[in-house]
């Protein structure tokens, strides 16, 4: 990584609770997490969650497929399995890109 | 599979639930915790969310592209685009509840 810092939890957490000076750092903290925790039992539950001006976040399905081991060449069965994924919304590619126009869609 | 689109609303909700504080109260917390992120994303920080994910963002190169329908060649300018990695405790999570809907949904499985 070339530019910029880390923002871990915690930091989130102390940037939302300096903006809401009335509030528990222990509430904000709960915050955080209720948000979190909404998103993934939303994926987990089969369904997609969608942030105007943020993102959407998916879940993706991969059927079985028969693959090798690179090493040894032997065919091998892979499970059908379920992955997140997050498409990055209209808005936030617009602000990460200021000027230049939106080429995918 | 239930099929339904979680919204902002339904993150305050959750939060008006489980924190008690009041819905408006709620909403505006949902959409603070949403901008700083993106924040934090746009001024080129990475936001590793423990258990959860990180939002990284990258510096892309130009390439050559190709429209596809018409296959001409067009240059992709140079641009940031954010990368989205999910932490292993979701991804197994997200796994194992589909994997046990679907077991559920053909009982008569011979194979157990």
């Amino acid at each position: 990584m070339t530019e910029g810092e880390d923002v871990i939890k915690s930091e989130l957490v102390q940037i939302v609770a300096a903006r809401n000076p009335h509030l528990y750092h222990r509430d904000v903290e709960n915050i955080v997490n209720a948000v979190l925790d909404e998103i993934t039992d939303a994926l987990a539950g089969g369904n997609r969650v969608e942030l105007r001006g943020f993102g959407a976040f998916s879940v993706k399905n991969r059927p079985s497929r028969s693959g090798r081991n690179p090493r040894t060449g032997d065919a091998v069965f892979v499970e059908e399995k379920w992955v997140p994924f997050f498409k990055t919304g209209k808005e936030l590619r617009e602000r990460l890109n200021p000027g230049q126009a939106d080429e995918d869609d | 599979m239930t099929g339904k689109t979680v919204t902002r609303a339904d993150l305050a909700e959750s939060v008006f639930r489980k924190v008690g504080l009041s819905r408006a109260e709620s909403a505006e917390l949902v959409e603070t915790i949403i901008d700083e992120i993106c924040n934090a994303i746009v001024r080129g920080e990475s936001v590793k969310l423990s258990s959860f994910a990180t939002f990284q963002v990258r510096d892309k190169n130009e390439r050559i592209g190709r429209n596809p329908k018409t296959g001409e060649e067009v240059p992709i300018s140079p641009r940031r685009v954010m990368t989205f990695k999910a932490s292993n405790v979701l991804k197994q999570r997200i796994l194992k509840s589909h994997q046990q809907r679907k077991a559920k949904q053909k009982p008569a499985s011979p194979a157990t």
